[in-house]
C-alpha cells in the first residue's frame, strides 16, 4: 500500500502553489497547481477549503459516505514569520452533525510543516479498506499501515508515529477512539492540545479509516516582499504587547467566567439559569491562582495564550490540560459542577479520546437535565447519579461518551440526535443550532449575538460573527433589536471570513487595527498579489455567501436559522440584569428578515442572482435556480 | 609579551535562553533562517526550540564551549574557534558533512546545512543576535557566563531576602 509522487512546485510566494489529491480507496496521490486566480479569490483556510470541498462533493451526499471529501487548507502565511498566522490549518467537510458544509481550525505547529512540505490543501477522497495514517514526507506521499494505532488516544498516537518513523519534529494531526467510533462530536487533534474542534470533522476521517495525516516539511517559505513584511510584522509584535491582546495573555479566556456571571449571561445548568453561585470557584482568577503552571505559544506567535493546568492534588491528582473559557464553562457551570480539577479531567478526556470539549460538556449538561427531569433514569445511566453538580459522574459519563459505552453511546451522537432516540419530550432541553451543540453566552440577552448564532453557517457557534462583543461591551442594546443593526453583524461575519481564511487567530483580531486595511496590506506583502482594502472586505463577502450557497445546495434554509428551544420559551429567571429575557419567534423572524435584506438574499435566505454575479460566483447559479 | 593567552571571561557572549520565560513560539527560528538565508525555514535556523510534554519549552544554540568537542572531532581539521569571540568557524570547503561534530555535541548546536550538506552554527550575527532582538518574551539574552551566574545569585539573594526587601 505504498505509494509515492516528486513533482515540480510552481513558484508563488506564500501559498505553495500546490493542492494534493489523495484517495484512498485507490491509493491513487495526485498534487495539482494551486491557480493565482482561485488564490486571490478565495484567500486559503476555510474559503479556499469550503470552495474545494463543493467542487469535489456531490450534493446530498452522507457526511459518511466516501465520496464526502475531507479538506485540509493552510493559509497564505502559514509557514513564514507572521504572529499568529505562521502556524493555522483548517478543515473543512459536510459535517455530520449540521449536514451542511462545516470548517474546524486550529494552530499550532502543524500547519506551517504542512506548508514547508509544499501544500496549500490536501483533499482526502474515498475511504481506505482498513485503518491507515497519511505519511507527507515533503514530495513523497505514502499510505501508511495504522492497525496498531486504531483504538490509541490521540496524544499516543502522535508520540508512536514520531517514534516509528524517526523524527521528534515530526507534526501530526490525528483522531481518538472517538472519531474511530464515528462520535458525532469527534474532532481531529494536533500538536498534543490542538483540536479542529467543531462539527464532528474527526468523524468524517474516522469514516475514512484515516487515523492520522503525519507531515515533515523542509522546503523553505518565502515572501514577496520581505523587508517590508519584516517591519509590519515588528509593528504587530508591538501591538501584541498592548492592550488588544492583554487578556489572552493573562488571565487568558477564562477570564469570561466573572464577566459573564456578572452581566447574567454565563448559561448555568443547562441554560437553566444565567448566573452562577460557584462561579468564583471556576473563574479565570482562580484557574490562574492555583492550577496554571505554564502559557506556552504557538509557531511564530508573539502574544502566547495557551494556559497548560495542572491538577496539584486529589482524584485527578497530575492531570494536565490546556484551558480555554469555552470547555471550562461547558464543564462547569453547565453543568452545575464548580469543581476545577472535575473540569481538567473531562478536558484531558476530550483530548485523548478527541472530542469537541463544547459539545462534549453540553451533551454532558443536556443529559444532567434529562435525569433532573426524570426523562433519563439510573436505568439509563447505568447507576450514575446524574445531578446537576455532580462532579464525578460528569468526568464518568465523558469518558462513557468517548468510548461509546452504555448511555454514552447515545449521547455521542449529540444532543438533537440523542434527544430523538430518548424521546419523551428531551427535545427541550437539547441546545443545539443546526446540530450543533451551544456555546458558552446566554444569547437570551444578548440579541445581537442571538442573531450571529441562528445565521452561522456551521451551526451554534460563538467564533463566526463575534457580535457578542457588542453586546457585552454595551455598544448595542443587548435586550432589544431594532432594524439595520444586522451590519454590524454582517461586517464582523465578512471579516472573520477573512480572519480564518489567512487562518490568523481570533485572539490577534484587536491588532489589526485598520481592519481589512492591515489584513490587505499583510497578504500583499507575503504573497505578491495586489490586493485592497475593499477587495479584501468582497472577498470576505464572497466566503460568506459562498457557505451559504454550499448549505442551500445540501437543503439548509430558513428553517434552519433557529434558535434552542429553551432559548425561545424560558426567561432567564434569575435576580440579575438580564432577568426576563428570552427571545420570541416574533423577534427571530424581525431579526432574519434584517439580516437577509442587508445580505442582500431573498425572504428564505437565499442569495439572489444579483448578488451571486456581484460577487463573481456565477458558476454557482445553478444552486439558487428554482428558488430565487 | 602583550598578547593575552586566554581573552577575559567578558569577551565570550552566547545566546543564552530562559526556559521559564521561553513559550516555544520558533520567533528565533524564523528569524535566524531569515537573517542567514533570506528565507523561513526552521531547518535552516542556526537556533532549535525543544518542547518536552506540555511545560517545558527551551531553544537552544551553540554556547561557544571553552575546549569545543566538536572542534576537536573534526578530522579535516574544518573547524576552529574564534579566539577572539569562541564562535566556533566552518571552513566550508574542508568540511565534507561527515557528521562527527554533530555527534560530538552535546547540545544538538551544531547542525547539517540541509542544501549545502556541510555543518553550521551560531555565529551571534556578528555580536547582534537577531534572535535576542526579535523575542517576543525576552527569554533569550545575549551575554557571558559569568553575567549568567551573576544574575542567578543575585535572583537567589532577592528570593532569600523577600521579606526584607520588600519592606
Amino acid at each position: 500500500m505504498y505509494n509515492a509522487i516528486r513533482v515540480g512546485c510552481e513558484t508563488l510566494f506564500g501559498y505553495a502553489g500546490r493542492i494534493l489529491r489523495i484517495n484512498l480507496s485507490t491509493g491513487s496521490i495526485k498534487t495539482e497547481p494551486l491557480k493565482e486566480e482561485i488564490a486571490k479569490k478565495y484567500i486559503g483556510g476555510i474559503g479556499l477549503g469550503i470552495r474545494l470541498w463543493l467542487d469535489n462533493s456531490k450534493p446530498g451526499l452522507d457526511p459518511f459516505s466516501p465520496e464526502n471529501p475531507l479538506i485540509l487548507a493552510t493559509g497564505p502565511l502559514s509557514g513564514t514569520i507572521a504572529p499568529t498566522g505562521g502556524n493555522g490549518h483548517a478543515f473543512v467537510s459536510k459535517s455530520p452533525q449540521t449536514f451542511g458544509v462545516a470548517e474546524a481550525k486550529s494552530h499550532g505547529v502543524f500547519g506551517a510543516e504542512l506548508k514547508r512540505a509544499g501544500y496549500d490543501a490536501v483533499i482526502f477522497e474515498g475511504k481506505a479498506e482498513k485503518p491507515v495514517y497519511v505519511w507527507i514526507d515533503d514530495d513523497s506521499v505514502q499510505i501508511m499501515d495504522a492497525k496498531h494505532l486504531w483504538g490509541k488516544s490521540t496524544q499516543e498516537t502522535e508520540d508512536m508515529i514520531k517514534e516509528e518513523l524517526g523524527d521528534y519534529y515530526i507534526r501530526v494531526a490525528s483522531i481518538g477512539p472517538a472519531g474511530e467510533k464515528l462520535c458525532r462530536i469527534a474532532c481531529i487533534i494536533n500538536d498534543k492540545t490542538r483540536a479542529a474542534g467543531r462539527c464532528g470533522l474527526g468523524a468524517v476521517m474516522g469514516s475514512k479509516n484515516l487515523k492520522a495525516i503525519a507531515v515533515r516539511g523542509t522546503k523553505d517559505v518565502s515572501v514577496a516582499k520581505p523587508e517590508e513584511f519584516l517591519e509590519f510584522v515588528k509593528v504587530l509584535h508591538e501591538r501584541m504587547k498592548g492592550p488588544a491582546t492583554v487578556k489572552y495573555r493573562t488571565l487568558g479566556t477564562p477570564q469570561n467566567v466573572l464577566v459573564h456571571n456578572s452581566l447574567g449571561c454565563l448559561p448555568t445548568r443547562n441554560f437553566t439559569n444565567a448566573v452562577f453561585e460557584g462561579a468564583e470557584k471556576v473563574s479565570g482568577e482562580y484557574l490562574n491562582m492555583r492550577f496554571v503552571t505554564k502559557i506556552n505559544g504557538c509557531n511564530s506567535c508573539a502574544m502566547r495564550c495557551e494556559h497548560i493546568a495542572v491538577v496539584p492534588e486529589g482524584p485527578y491528582k497530575g492531570t494536565m490540560a490546556r484551558v480555554e473559557y469555552e470547555p471550562l464553562w461547558a464543564f462547569g457551570p453547565h453543568c452545575g459542577v464548580d469543581r476545577m480539577d472535575a473540569i481538567i479531567k473531562a478536558i484531558d478526556l476530550c483530548n485523548y479520546y478527541g472530542m469537541d470539549a463544547i459539545s462534549a460538556g453540553v451533551i454532558v449538561g443536556f443529559a444532567m437535565d434529562c435525569y433532573e427531569h426524570g426523562i433519563l433514569t439510573k436505568d439509563d445511566t447505568g447507576g450514575l447519579d446524574l445531578r446537576f453538580g455532580n462532579a464525578e459522574a460528569m468526568v464518568k459519563i465523558t469518558e462513557m461518551m468517548g468510548r461509546r459505552e452504555g448511555l454514552g453511546n447515545i449521547l455521542a451522537e449529540g444532543v438533537k440526535r440523542a434527544a430523538e432516540i430518548i424521546g419523551k419530550g428531551a427535545e427541550k432541553f437539547a441546545n443545539h443550532i443546526k446540530g450543533v451543540e451551544m456555546t458558552g453566552y446566554d444569547i437570551r440577552g444578548l440579541k445581537t449575538a442571538a442573531l450571529g448564532y441562528a445565521v452561522s453557517f456551521r451551526g451554534a457557534c460563538h467564533n463566526r460573527h463575534g457580535a457578542y462583543a457588542l453586546d457585552i461591551a454595551g455598544k448595542t442594546d443587548r435586550f432589544k433589536f431594532e432594524k439595520g443593526r444586522s451590519k454590524l453583524i454582517i461586517e464582523i461575519e465578512d471579516l472573520y471570513m477573512i480572519i480564518d481564511s489567512l487562518i490568523v487567530c481570533k485572539f490577534s483580531r484587536g491588532v489589526y487595527y485598520k481592519g481589512f486595511e492591515d489584513l490587505a496590506k499583510y497578504y500583499t506583502l507575503v504573497t505578491g498579489i495586489d490586493m485592497t482594502a475593499e477587495e479584501l472586505r468582497r472577498a470576505g463577502e464572497r466566503l460568506s455567501n459562498l457557505a451559504r450557497l454550499a448549505n442551500i445546495r445540501e437543503g439548509l434554509s430558513r428553517k434552519d436559522d433557529h434558535l434552542p428551544i429553551k432559548v425561545m420559551t424560558t426567561p432567564i429567571p434569575d435576580e440579575t440584569v438580564s432577568k426576563g429575557s428570552y427571545i420570541t419567534q416574533e423577534e427571530l423572524d424581525f431579526m432574519l428578515d434584517d439580516y437577509y435584506i442587508h445580505r442582500g438574499w431573498t425572504k428564505d435566505g437565499v442569495p439572489t442572482l444579483e448578488k451571486i454575479k456581484e460577487l463573481g460566483l456565477e458558476d454557482l447559479s445553478h444552486i439558487v435556480e428554482g428558488k430565487v | 609579551m602583550s598578547r593575552m593567552l586566554k581573552p577575559p571571561i567578558h569577551a565570550r557572549k552566547f545566546v543564552s535562553v530562559d526556559p521559564d520565560k521561553c513559550v516555544g513560539c520558533g520567533v528565533c527560528e524564523y528569524i535566524c533562517s531569515y537573517e542567514k538565508e533570506k528565507v523561513f525555514n526552521p531547518l535552516k535556523s542556526r537556533i532549535r526550540i525543544v518542547r518536552l510534554g506540555l511545560t517545558i519549552n527551551m531553544s537552544l544554540a551553540c554556547r561557544l564551549c571553552e575546549d569545543p568537542p566538536c572542534v576537536a572531532s573534526c578530522p579535516r581539521d574544518a573547524l576552529k574557534q574564534s579566539e577572539e569571540t569562541g564562535v566556533i568557524l566552518v571552513d566550508e570547503d574542508k568540511c565534507n558533512g561527515c557528521g562527527w561534530c554533530i555527534e560530538a555535541c552535546d547540545y544538538g548546536a551544531i547542525m547539517l546545512h540541509p542544501d549545502k550538506k556541510v555543518v553550521f552554527v551560531c555565529d551571534t550575527c556578528n555580536g547582534s543576535p537577531k534572535c535576542v532582538e526579535w523575542c517576543p518574551e525576552k527569554a533569550l539574552d545575549f551575554t557571558t557566563k559569568d553575567v549568567v551566574a551573576q544574575k542567578s545569585r543575585i535572583s537567589a539573594v532577592k528570593k532569600l531576602f523577600y521579606e526584607v526587601l520588600r519592606t
